[in-house]
C-alpha cells in the first residue's frame, strides 16, 4: 500500500464522494478505450487501492492470512511445506471444508446454522450403525445419511422461514438435540469402527498417482477457465459491451494456474492427488457456480441483500430459504463421512462443536459476510484451509490445542473486524 | 376507453391490527390512461398500492383484472397478470448490480444458465437508463453505489422492463431531478401511448396535472372524489386532499377558485 500512494492522483480518491467512485468504477469497467495506454502494473496497483480503499476486500485478506500462516510455520518448521504435510493438510480440510461451504449458503442469507457439527456427527452415526451394525447395503446407507441431513436441514429452515422463529435459536436447539440423537443411535457400544473396506473408506485413504492426471487436473482447470472467461469476453466484444482487457484475463487465468500447477508438482511429489481433494474441489466450483451463474444462486444472493426486495420481485422467499438450509444440512452430512472416512470410525466424540466452530471460522474467514449477501464457495476452502494449516503447523511445532484454539479464534476475531471494517468503509464510499 | 377496465377495485378493505387503513375502495384505471392516486400521508395511497401488486393484499373486497375477477394474494400472482410496480423504498438489492436487479425476479437464461450477456444487452436499451441517469453509470455497478435518482432509475427501468399492462408508481419521482422529472413525464406520456394503464403516486400536484388523465383521490383510507384531471384545478383537487370540502363552513366562505387564481 506504500508504494500505491503515487502521485497522480492526489487526494482525488480520499475527497471523492460517491459519483467519482461510480464513474471510476464505470470507467475501470470500461476497460481499453478510456485510456489504451496505460501500462498494465499501475493500473493493476490502481485499482487495487481503490479496492482496499472502499472497502471492497474479495479474497485478499484470507489469501494473506494464508500465505502469512505458511511463512510463520515454516520459518518454525522445516516439514511444514513439505509435500507430506501439505498433502495432509489437503485431504484434512476436505470434511470441515465441505460443511462450510454448507454454512456459506446459510450465510448467504445472512442466517447462521449451529447445527451442522450435530448433524454431521449424527448423519455419520446412522451411516455406520446401517452399514456396520446391520449390514445395509453402503450405497443405501450411504443415501440415508444424505437425506436425513437434508431432512434435517429443511425442517430448521422451515421452522425458521415459515415459522418464523430465529435460525440462530432452531439451529442451537438442533445443535443439542441432533447430538443427542446421535447418542442415542450410537447405543452403549460408543464407537463403531469402519475397517478398511468400502467406498466412504476408501475415500480419504485414496490418492490417485499419476503425473499426467495432476497436471492434467490443473492444465484442465486452467483452460477451462481461461477458455470461458475468453468466450464470455469476446461475445460482449461483439455485443458492443464492455469487456475485459486482454492483459486482465491474462492476469487472472494466472492467478488460477499459479496455484493448481504448484498443487500439483507439490501433491505429486508425496503420493498423487487426493480423491477427497477432488471430491471437495467439484463441490466448491458446482456450487459457486450454482450461486453466481443461476437463477437459485441469484435468489439466495438477492435474499441476503434484501429479503423484502427479493419478495417483491416475486421470489419465493420461504421456499428458497428452506433449500438453503437443507444444502447446508446434506453438505453436513457430506463432510461428515469424510470425516468418518478419515478417521474410519465413528463415535461420541463425532461431530463436535469444534467442527461447526471451524466450518463458520472457515466460511468468515474466507469473505463471507456474516450481513448477508456477500461471499462465495471459494471462501469455504481458502479458509478451511488456513484453519487446518494453523492446526497443523501447531501440531508440528508441538504446541497444545490449547495455543490453537486461541489462534484461531485471533484469527476469526481479525476476519470478522475485517468484515465489519469492510462494510463500514463500503458504506462510506456508498457501496453498501 | 371502451370495454373493460384493466384494473377495477370494488370495496377493497385493508386493517393493519386496529388501524384501518383502507375502507370500501372503488377504483377503476382503463388501458391507455394515467390515474393518479393522491392524498395526504397516511390516506392509504401506497397501501392501496401494495394491495394491488400483491406485496400487501387486501383483507377483503373484489379486484377484477380485465372484467375478470382475480386473487392478488403474492407478488407473484399481480407480475403474472401484468401488473409492475415502483416503490416508494425502491425495493432494489443493493449488493447485486444494475443489471441483476433489473432482471431479478424473471431472468433470463439459456440452458438453465444466467444469459448475463442478454440481460446487459437488454438493460442498455432500457428507456429510463439511458435518459434519466445524468452520468449513466456501468449497468455492472452494485446498486449500493448509485445515487438517489439513479436507484430510481433503476426500480423505473426494472418495473417497465416486464412490460407491464399495468403499471403502479409510488412517488416516482421523489429523488429526480427537474429535467429528469421531465424526461419521466415524457416516458409516461409514451407508455400510455402504447396502451398502458399507469397508476400515478405522487405528492406533486404539477406532475399530476402534468400526465394525469384522472385523479382518485383518497382520504382517511376511503374514496374523497374522482376528478377529471384536464378540466379540475389544482384547488379543488388539494381542498379535497384535505378535507375542507367537507366543511359547508369552509365551502361557503370560499371564492370561487377561478377568482384566485
Amino acid at each position: 500500500m506504500k508504494g500505491a500512494d503515487a502521485p497522480g492522483d492526489a487526494g482525488g480518491a480520499k475527497a471523492a464522494g460517491r459519483p467519482a467512485e461510480a464513474t471510476r468504477a464505470a470507467v475501470r469497467r470500461g476497460g481499453g478505450p478510456g485510456d489504451p495506454g496505460r501500462p498494465g502494473l499501475r493500473r493493476g496497483l490502481r485499482s487495487l487501492r481503490d479496492r482496499l480503499r472502499s472497502g471492497r476486500l474479495g479474497a485478499l485478506p484470507v489469501v494473506v492470512s494464508l500465505l502469512v500462516t505458511w511463512i510463520v510455520f515454516q520459518s518454525l518448521n522445516h516439514n511444514f511445506l513439505s509435500p507430506r504435510n501439505l498433502s495432509d493438510i489437503c485431504v484434512d480440510i476436505v470434511g470441515p471444508g465441505l460443511v462450510a461451504v454448507g454454512i456459506v449458503f446459510v450465510l448467504l442469507l445472512g442466517e447462521v446454522d449451529l447445527s451442522v457439527g450435530s448433524v454431521s456427527g449424527l448423519t455419520a452415526a446412522i451411516f455406520a450403525v446401517m452399514y456396520v451394525n446391520h449390514g445395509v447395503p453402503e450405497w443405501l446407507a450411504i443415501v440415508s445419511a444424505l437425506l436425513t441431513g437434508a431432512a434435517i436441514g429443511s425442517l430448521q429452515g422451515f421452522l425458521f422461514a415459515r415459522v418464523g422463529v430465529p435460525a440462530f435459536v432452531v439451529t442451537l436447539a438442533g445443535l443439542l438435540a441432533w447430538n443427542g440423537l446421535m447418542l442415542y443411535v450410537l447405543g452403549a457400544s460408543g464407537t463403531i469402527d469402519l475397517g478398511n473396506h468400502g467406498l466412504v473408506a476408501e475415500l480419504s485413504g485414496r490418492y490417485l498417482h499419476s503425473a499426467v492426471l495432476a497436471y492434467g487436473l490443473a492444465a484442465l482447470g486452467t483452460g477451462i477457465y481461461f477458455v470461458m472467461t475468453y468466450r464470455d469476453n469476446r461475445a460482449r466484444t461483439r455485443a458492443g459491451m464492455a469487456a475485459l482487457p486482454m492483459w486482465e484475463i491474462a492476469e487472472r487465468t494466472a492467478g488460477i494456474a499459479v496455484p493448481s500447477f504448484a498443487a500439483a508438482w507439490v501433491l505429486e511429489d508425496f503420493r498423487g492427488v487426493p480423491l477427497a481433494l477432488l471430491v471437495f474441489l467439484a463441490f466448491v466450483v458446482g456450487l459457486d457456480f450454482v450461486l453466481r451463474r443461476t437463477t437459485y444462486g441469484r435468489r439466495i444472493l438477492a435474499i441476503g441483500g434484501d429479503a423484502e426486495a427479493a419478495r417483491r420481485s416475486g421470489i419465493n422467499v420461504v421456499w428458497t430459504r428452506v433449500s438453503a438450509f437443507a444444502m447446508s444440512g446434506t453438505l453436513a452430512a457430506i463432510g461428515g463421512l469424510f470425516l468418518t472416512s478419515r478417521v474410519a470410525s465413528v463415535g461420541q466424540t463425532s461431530g463436535s462443536t469444534t467442527l461447526l466452530i471451524n466450518a463458520i471460522a472457515a466460511a468468515i474467514i474466507g469473505g463471507v459476510s456474516l450481513f448477508g449477501g456477500r461471499g462465495t464457495t471459494w471462501s469455504a476452502l481458502l479458509g478451511i484451509l488456513v484453519i487446518q494449516s494453523i492446526a497443523s503447523g501447531m501440531v508440528l511445532i508441538g504446541l497444545q490445542t490449547a495455543v490453537q484454539y486461541m489462534v484461531t479464534g485471533g484469527v476469526l476475531l481479525g476476519a470478522v473486524i475485517l468484515d465489519s471494517l469492510s462494510r463500514r468503509s463500503q458504506k462510506v464510499h456508498g457501496r453498501a | 376507453m371502451s370495454g373493460a377496465p384493466v384494473l377495477a377495485l370494488h370495496g377493497i378493505c385493508k386493517r393493519f391490527g386496529a388501524v384501518q387503513a383502507l375502507t370500501d375502495i372503488e377504483l377503476e384505471i382503463h388501458a391507455g390512461q394515467v390515474v393518479a392516486l393522491v392524498g395526504d400521508n397516511g390516506a392509504g395511497k401506497s397501501t392501496l398500492l401494495k394491495a394491488i401488486t400483491g406485496v400487501g393484499p387486501a383483507d377483503a373486497g373484489v379486484i377484477e383484472w380485465r372484467g375478470r375477477p382475480v386473487r392478488i394474494q403474492r407478488p407473484r400472482d399481480a407480475q403474472e397478470l401484468g401488473i409492475a410496480g415502483v416503490y416508494q423504498d425502491l425495493a432494489l438489492c443493493e449488493n447485486l448490480d444494475v443489471v441483476g436487479n433489473l432482471f431479478l425476479g424473471h431472468e433470463i437464461t439459456r440452458a438453465g444458465v444466467l444469459d448475463e450477456i442478454a440481460m446487459e444487452r437488454r438493460a442498455l436499451e432500457l428507456e429510463p437508463l439511458a435518459i434519466l441517469a445524468k452520468h449513466p453509470p456501468s449497468v455492472r455497478v452494485p446498486v449500493a453505489t448509485l445515487s438517489a435518482g439513479q436507484r430510481q432509475s433503476v426500480a423505473i427501468g426494472r418495473a417497465i422492463l416486464s412490460r407491464p399492462e399495468l403499471l403502479v408508481l409510488d412517488e416516482p419521482t421523489a429523488a429526480l431531478g427537474i429535467e429528469q422529472t421531465a424526461q419521466f413525464l415524457d416516458l409516461i406520456d409514451r407508455l400510455r401511448d402504447r396502451g398502458t394503464a399507469i397508476m400515478l403516486i405522487s405528492h406533486n400536484l404539477g406532475d399530476v396535472k402534468a400526465v394525469a388523465d384522472q385523479a382518485a383521490v383518497l382520504r382517511h383510507g376511503r374514496n374523497n372524489g374522482f376528478f377529471d384531471v384536464p378540466s379540475t384545478t389544482h384547488e379543488q383537487i388539494v381542498s379535497s386532499i384535505t378535507g375542507a370540502t367537507d366543511n359547508a363552513v369552509t365551502q361557503r366562505t370560499t371564492k370561487p377558485w377561478e377568482d384566485m387564481l
